[in-house]
Parts: structure tokens; sequence; C-alpha cells
């Protein structure tokens, strides 16, 4: 079996300068904190962050934004962290505001192979400007295409030795989806257990989407 | 009586046994406090459950259990929790029955404005324009004005949130249905006329012969 454990710096030193990342959690409710602090220290810079919300100062991707570490955010709120709107003022962060139910599509797209969706949501809004409006069956839709990152980080709270992952109550969010649309997946396990220790009917997302895994002593 | 208690209580009223519900944060937060006896609702919670019960005491705070506004909450008998993927499926494919947002403005057309504010204040959309396009019933719960302004407009001059989807607004003055011929007032407020309500409308008013008040006594 090949050995995906390996540490928090060496997971760190994956992500390089200039890399699209993909972090799970909601209002860092599920996302993987150690991973963000070995990130920050890293100080890697220019990167693309693709995220349900910026966090808090203190708290989640937040923390990245407030060391300046991103060049491009596309996430659907960013009202809870002032510093993501400091930098989309000052011009030195582009964000690019998408709905919550549309960007999480986008990446379940990104990962299940497909080349894009119609959704109803943002019809008549800025969130469909420039996009393809398509009518089916007498209503708009609006057309929108996958979206893939370099690396994911995923925060479970128990993943096997392959990867096989359970997500406690709301820290599921985007993190299987996530899971899904990478080329290099990096999960943050607050336990790690032998194969076989999760039932198979409770793995909730597959140990095969997963290439690195860190932590396990929580 | 409390202008938010008012209102929060008579969009509680509007709700039907079985109903599936999606509460916005703040006032609309509110409404499930004061559901009728005997009416059951399933309270949905986008970042990702079914089953939204009322916040934990003090001291018994879940981290990893927290509502779509990043704070402790609980679930229910009979709730789930799924990922955001699931969670906006269910949104978009009118497995909601009624989302209760607030607004910045409203206007005849059943148009929404609620997320940004050109140059000052720009938080995202988050998971509105999924919920305001997916839900069978958008009810708007609010104030009736902002600081004298009115807020239910000819027109909406702020960026949509999604265009002609609002059904009902309840303001503690007023209960105004959205039709194909124009605003309707249906029910005033426990204190308000009828002049005061237009007096504090900037859109057009149809009066309904049948005309009531609010019955939402202590």
């Amino acid at each position: 079996m090949i050995n995906k454990i390996i540490s928090i710096d060496e997971a760190a030193d994956m992500v390089k300068d200039g890399m699209t990342i993909m972090v799970g959690g909601f209002l860092a409710n599920g996302t993987p904190e150690r991973l963000i602090d070995a990130l920050v220290k890293k100080n890697v810079k220019n990167l693309t962050l693709i995220c349900n919300d910026t966090g808090f100062p203190d708290k989640g991707v937040g923390k990245m934004v407030v060391n300046k570490q991103f060049k491009k955010i596309i996430a659907s709120h960013v009202g809870t962290n002032p510093e993501t709107a400091n930098q989309m003022n000052s011009g030195q962060t582009e964000v690019v505001l998408t709905p919550q139910g549309t960007l999480v599509e986008k990446i379940r797209c990104g990962g299940n192979g497909l080349g894009g969706f119609y959704t109803p949501t943002g019809i008549g809004t800025e969130a469909a400007e420039g996009k393809e409006i398509r009518v089916i069956n007498g209503k708009e839709y609006v057309f929108e295409t996958p979206l893939r990152a370099d690396i994911a980080l995923i925060k479970a709270s128990v993943a096997d030795k392959k990867g096989n992952m359970i997500f406690n109550k709301t820290t599921k969010n985007f993190n299987p989806i996530m899971a899904t649309a990478a080329d290099i997946v990096i999960v943050e396990a607050d336990k790690i257990v032998e194969v076989g220790e999760i039932d198979p009917d409770h793995v909730m997302c597959s140990g095969i989407f997963v290439d690195y895994i860190v932590g396990g002593d929580k | 009586m409390d202008e938010k208690k008012v209102i929060a209580k008579r969009v509680a009223q509007l709700l039907n046994d079985g109903d599936v519900v999606n509460l916005g944060i703040g006032l609309p937060t509110l409404v499930a406090n004061y559901i009728p006896e005997g009416i059951d609702i399933t309270f949905q919670s986008e970042n990702g459950f079914l089953g939204l019960g009322p916040a934990p005491k003090e001291g018994e705070e879940d981290w990893e259990l927290v509502n779509a506004g990043g704070m402790p909450s609980s679930i229910l008998p009979g709730g789930m929790f799924f990922d955001s993927a699931t969670s906006f499926s269910i949104i978009r494919g009118g497995h909601v029955d009624a989302t209760v947002l607030g607004a910045m403005e409203v206007d005849e057309k059943g148009n929404l404005a609620n997320w940004k504010i050109p140059g000052k204040m720009v938080p995202g959309m988050g998971g509105a324009m999924d919920l305001v396009v997916g839900a069978k019933t958008v009810i708007i719960a609010m104030v009736h004005t902002q600081k004298g302004k009115p807020k239910i407009l000819k027109r909406c001059t702020l960026p949509l949130t999604a265009k002609e989807q609002v059904d009902i607004i309840v303001t503690e003055m007023a209960l105004i249905r959205v039709t194909k011929d124009g605003l309707v007032l249906e029910e005033l407020g426990p204190e308000a006329s009828v002049e005061d309500v237009v007096a504090a409308t900037e859109a057009e008013l149809i009066i309904s012969p049948n005309l009531k008040r609010f019955g939402v006594e202590e």
C-alpha cells in the first residue's frame, strides 16, 4: 500500500507561488487550520483561492488573506473578513463573488468530468453578466463552467490510511466535493485509523481521491 | 410589541405544517421562535443540514455543528447532515417550501436587492441568489423603512439578488403580496393605517378589498 501520510511541512511545501488552491470549510467550520497555519508560515504568494468564504481574520483561510497571500479569490461571501474588502477596494486582490450553489456545482463539475451546467440562479443579476443565457422549457438559465485547482486542502474528522473519510456534522460542506476537483488532494484528519476500521457504509468520501494525509493526533 | 417580534410572528403564521423552510441571518432567524403549536416545520441550513434546532445553552456549544451564520446550533431528531452540493440541490431543486430573507430593497415586480451596495459594502451573495430562485415561496421579512427612507420601491436601485422572485413582503406595518398586477396591501400591522403604509412606501400599492389587520397578540 502506498504511504499517503506525510508531515504538515511536507504538505505545505507542495503549495508553490502562483498556484490555485481549494480550501474546504464554511466560515472556517471544516477548514484544515493546521495546513493554513503552515501556509501562513511558509508565506507562499500570488495564490488563487477557491473557498466558500474568506473566514475571519484569525480563523480559517482568513489568516492567509490577512497575510496577503492571494492575488485572486473566488468565493460566495467575504463579509466576515474586513481584510478581504480592504484588499479588494485597494485593487490588491481580485475577488470573484459567485452564488454559493453555483460555486459548489462548478467545483462538482470540475471533479466529475462535466463541461458545465445551466442554472436559474443569478438570472437578471451581475452574476449572469457576460455569460450564455439559454431558455429551457420556457425558463431562463445561465451557463456556468467547471472549476479545478492545483491543490485541494481538505479537513476530515477521521481518515483511514487509504484516505477514506468521515466528516463530523456540519464540517462536511465543501470538503467531499473539493476532494474530487484538484490535481493534488491533501487531507488534514483529526484522527487517522487503519484501513478497515471505517465501515464502508460510513465512508463519506473515498480515499481514491486522496493523495496525502496529515495530522491524526487530535 | 417590538417591531422585529411583530414581523417574525406574522411570518411564522404564513408557514404550513410539513414545510421545509430556510431562514436567513438576522431578523428571519427569529421566525423559528414563533411557529404556532401543532405546526411541524423542518428548517434547512444551507451550510449542510436539515432539522436545524435551537441554539445550544452556553457551555454546551459544539463547534462542529454550526448554522449558516457560523454560530453553534443543534439538530433535531429526524435531521440529516449533507455536503454543500446536496444542500443546493435541495434548494435549487424546489424542495424548500419557503425561504425568509431580509432585504435592502424590494420593488413592484418582486425584484430583490440584498447583497451589495456598490462602493460601500460588498459582502457577497452567499446562498441568497440560489435560495430566492429555488424556494417555492420567497418571503421578505424586514422593517418597512431604512432611517425613514422607503425600501419598497417602484424599481430597485441596487444590484439585484434575483429578478421577479419575491412573493410576500412582511414588515411591522404591512403584509404585501407581489402579484401580476402589482403590490397588493393585504394586511396592516398592529399600529399602522393605510395612509401610514402608503407614505412609507415608494411603490404603488393596490389596497385589497379584504384588507385586514395582523393577528399577532403577545
